[in-house]
């Protein structure tokens, strides 16, 4: 069905609907990921990227459709919440460390009470995935003396701490700084060379098109076209597609 | 002009009333003391309870609402005239025999707990939702979340104003007086009465006013360090 050289799909969403009131965010939805793969999910504001990611993390219910991740259905049946996302990292745009946690806290967090891992051992994986951003030094300072780039490394590894198999983006560089948009990305670039399975929502189009195995365009709550990035970014099929990427072309950002 | 001052400030009739008011405010400091400690306790739990979601926890949030509307809206007063002389003559075992100062501490108890919990009501939803949406991405539970990420930043913001309530009761403990209890108000009516003076009530307010002014310079000073931070964060 769609582009996954790597076999199965990791995560399939199946006419994944979600409505808030009358307004329908997301419609009929279908989206495959393959293990280790990484799909960017671009669009313009409100186009449903976020409410999609959210819903893979239960953090949002939807209201038709099925998400299977890992072969376990996240919507029929009875599931436990907290085990999924045990298993589903998420970032968002606005970092969201907790201000009153030591960063080395907040990345100990997640493995001491929900991994359970004894305080020594969550303390050694935290601060390993502290050096290897390069930010052990600040382990012991809180969040706002941290830089936005840094914060938001930091809630990476804070989400990386769990061990999950699959990690949601949701617009991570987007509250950044231009210069410190790099650092980040050059994280997220990373991940997908160790074969972190990812899906980003991004108006970073060129990061896109470089680490993506498969770009989607939502529009309006639906995918509008998905394929790989040089189809998408190159070829465009839709005309809504191409009038988009116009626009970000002219805005400069491709 | 002389009068006045020998009625209401006579430095003889001062350090004549010194030992029994500071007798009296002693029981006042004690009742203060515990008080405060079930307040801090009791609030946070019914705070919690209001705050619990779902349709299953309906009836709780229900009687968490309904304790905090009725004793914010009775006057002390009342509550403790109730809890002193009415709930002995229930003949109930502990009530029966509970002295006037552990029936008094009830009601401080009962009426500031109604009072703190909106405090800590006010503190939990000021906490932004998406730290908590960030704790349940986590993995963390509902519990966990709250204990973990939203308590500690709701109760740190809510300090200052949970101070001010307790100034509020240690002054309320005189209330208690009223009704049977010798704390330092009483004392100072009683020497009031047996020397026709009435000094005794200004060494009881400085006493309270000694309890108080640390109490409000902290307060303040807490106010203050926080601005502090809070600009500091947003450079």
């Amino acid at each position: 069905m769609s582009a996954d050289a790597n076999g199965h799909a990791f995560v399939s969403l199946e006419g994944v609907t979600k409505r808030f009131g009358d307004l329908e965010v997301l419609r009929k939805v279908d989206l495959e990921v393959g293990e280790h793969n990484v799909v960017c999910l671009i669009g313009a504001s409100g186009s449903g990227k976020s409410t999609l990611l959210r819903c893979i993390n239960l953090l949002e219910r939807v209201d038709e459709g099925e998400i299977v991740v890992d072969g376990q259905s996240l919507t029929t049946g009875k599931v436990d919440v907290n085990a999924v996302r045990r298993k589903v990292g998420i970032v968002f745009q606005a970092y969201n460390l907790f201000p009153h946690m030591t960063v080395l806290q907040n990345v100990m967090l997640g493995p001491r009470k929900v991994r359970g891992l004894g305080r020594g051992r969550s303390e050694a994986v935290a601060r390993e995935l502290l050096g290897r951003i390069g930010l052990e030094s600040k382990a012991d300072e809180y969040p706002d003396r941290l830089s936005g780039g840094q914060q938001q490394r930091v809630a990476i590894v804070r989400a990386l701490a769990m061990d999950p198999e699959l990690m949601l983006l949701d617009e991570i560089t987007s509250a950044l700084d231009p210069q410190l948009v790099s650092e980040v990305l050059q994280l997220v670039r990373e991940l997908s060379e160790v074969g972190m399975t990812m899906i980003i929502a991004t108006h970073e189009m060129s990061f896109a098109r470089e680490v993506a195995d498969k770009v989607c365009f939502l529009d309006n709550g639906v995918i509008c076209e998905q394929g790989p990035p040089e189809e998408i970014f190159s070829n465009p099929q839709e005309p809504r597609t191409r009038e988009f990427l116009a626009r970000i072309i002219e805005a400069g950002r491709l | 002009m002389h009068a006045v001052l020998h009625a209401f400030a006579s430095p003889s009739a001062f350090r004549q009333a010194i030992p029994d008011v500071w007798s009296g405010f002693l029981i006042n400091v004690h009742m203060m003391v515990i008080a405060e400690a079930l307040v801090l306790v009791l609030a946070l739990l019914i705070a919690v309870v209001r705050g619990l979601p779902g349709r299953g926890a309906k009836p709780l949030r229900g009687l968490a609402i309904l304790y905090t509307d009725f004793f914010r809206g009775t006057p002390l007063t009342i509550v403790a005239y109730v809890c002193i002389l009415g709930l002995p003559g229930l003949g109930y075992g502990i009530l029966k025999n509970a002295s006037s100062e552990a029936l008094g501490i009830v009601a401080l108890t009962v009426v500031y707990t109604a009072y703190v919990t909106e405090v800590y009501r006010a503190g939990i939803e000021s906490v932004h939702g998406s730290q908590r949406m960030a704790a349940r991405s986590l993995g963390l539970s509902y519990g966990q979340a709250l204990r973990y990420v939203v308590l500690p930043q709701a109760i740190r913001r809510v300090i200052p104003p949970l101070l001010n309530d307790f100034i509020g009761l240690q002054k309320d403990t005189a209330i208690i007086g009223a009704i049977g209890v010798t704390e330092a108000a009483a004392q100072a009516n009683n020497f009031a009465n047996s020397y026709f003076n009435f000094t005794g009530f200004l060494v009881g307010a400085v006493f309270f006013i000694y309890l108080t002014i640390p109490l409000a310079r902290f307060t303040d000073h807490l106010i203050r360090e926080r601005e502090l931070r809070e600009r500091a964060a947003m450079v």
